[in-house]
C-alpha cells in the first residue's frame, strides 16, 4: 500500500522525473510552482519511500464564469505500480481537501484521445460537465 | 445520438448479463426483459459471441453468459461491433464541394467527442452504483 501525504519541496526532482519519463517534456518550474500554499499537491510514496505517483489541484471560483470547483490539474502515476488503486486513492485524497474548502464539484480536463485518463476519471464516477473547451491554432 | 436497434439490443444484452457474469440467461429472458422479438435478440448474441463477450446459447432455452473482461470492455467496444466504423462510411454526395467539407470537419467533430465519451466508459464504470 501507499501513503499519501503533501508534496515538499525534496520530492520534485522524482516528481519531475516521472513526469518527464511519462510525457517526454521536463517542466520543473511548473512542479515547483504547484507547491504554491493555494495549490493542492499530493504524492503517494511506497513504503520504501519511493514515488509511485502525484496528483495536483486547486479550488477556483468564477474560471470561465462557473462557481468555486476542485480542478484537478494533473495526475501522473508510476506504470509499474498501476492497477493498485494508487490513482483512486490519491484523487480521493484531493476530493477529501477540495470538500474541507466547502466546495461540491470536482473539475478536469483530458485529451480526448487519452482513453487511458479518460477512462480513469470516468471510473471515479466523472461526467461530461457543462462546459465544451475551444482552441484556435495562431498563424 | 440515434444508435442502431441492434447496437442498442448488444449494449443492453452485454450489460444485462455482465451485471452478474455467474447468471445465465436465455435469448428469450434477454428479449422478454427489453420487450423485443427472440429472433432479432439472437442475432445480436451471436455477434456478441463472435466478439468472445457472450457464450452459450444451445437450443431455443440454452442460456448466455457474459465472458468478456469487464474492467477493460468499453462501450464502444459494443457500438463498434454493430455500427460502422466511421472510416468505412461511404462518401455522401457533395461532400467534396467546400460547403460539403466543411460541413463534414464539424461532424467528424461530433464523431471524435462521442467516440472519446464511448471508448471511455468500460462495463465496470457503467455497472458501479452511481455515487
Amino acid at each position: 500500500m501507499v501513503t499519501i501525504r503533501p508534496a515538499q519541496a525534496s520530492d520534485l526532482s522524482a516528481i519531475s522525473a516521472l513526469d518527464a519519463r511519462l510525457t517526454g517534456v521536463g517542466k520543473p518550474a511548473y512542479w515547483q510552482d504547484m507547491l504554491a500554499p493555494e495549490r493542492h499537491f499530493l504524492v503517494a510514496e511506497t513504503d520504501k519511500g519511493a514515488l509511485a505517483g502525484f496528483i495536483a489541484g486547486e479550488v477556483r471560483a468564477w474560471e470561465f464564469g462557473q462557481p468555486a470547483a476542485g480542478w484537478v490539474f494533473a495526475i501522473q502515476i508510476d506504470p509499474k505500480l498501476r492497477q493498485r488503486g494508487v490513482g483512486s486513492a490519491l484523487f480521493e485524497a484531493l476530493v477529501a481537501r477540495f470538500k474541507e474548502k466547502g466546495v461540491t464539484r470536482v473539475r478536469t480536463l483530458v485529451d480526448r484521445k487519452d482513453h487511458l485518463i479518460l477512462s480513469f476519471f470516468r471510473a471515479q464516477g466523472m461526467v461530461a460537465g457543462p462546459s465544451l473547451q475551444l482552441d484556435l491554432e495562431l498563424p | 445520438m440515434k444508435l442502431q436497434t441492434a447496437t442498442r439490443l448488444g449494449l443492453y444484452a452485454v450489460l444485462e448479463l455482465a451485471r452478474e457474469p455467474e447468471r445465465t440467461l436465455s435469448a428469450a429472458d434477454l428479449a422478454e426483459r427489453f420487450g423485443v422479438s427472440t429472433h432479432h435478440l439472437a442475432k445480436v448474441l451471436r455477434t456478441l459471441g463472435a466478439a468472445g463477450l457472450v457464450r452459450g446459447g444451445r437450443g431455443a432455452a440454452g442460456g448466455y453468459r457474459f465472458t468478456g473482461n469487464r474492467r477493460r470492455t468499453t462501450l464502444m467496444d459494443i457500438v463498434a461491433l454493430f455500427e460502422p466504423a466511421p472510416g468505412q462510411r461511404a462518401k455522401e454526395p457533395g461532400e467534396d464541394t467546400e460547403i460539403g467539407s466543411a460541413l463534414q470537419r464539424v461532424l467528424t467533430e461530433i464523431d471524435e467527442i462521442a467516440e472519446a465519451t464511448l471508448r471511455s466508459i468500460s462495463l465496470e464504470t457503467m455497472l458501479k452504483p452511481a455515487r
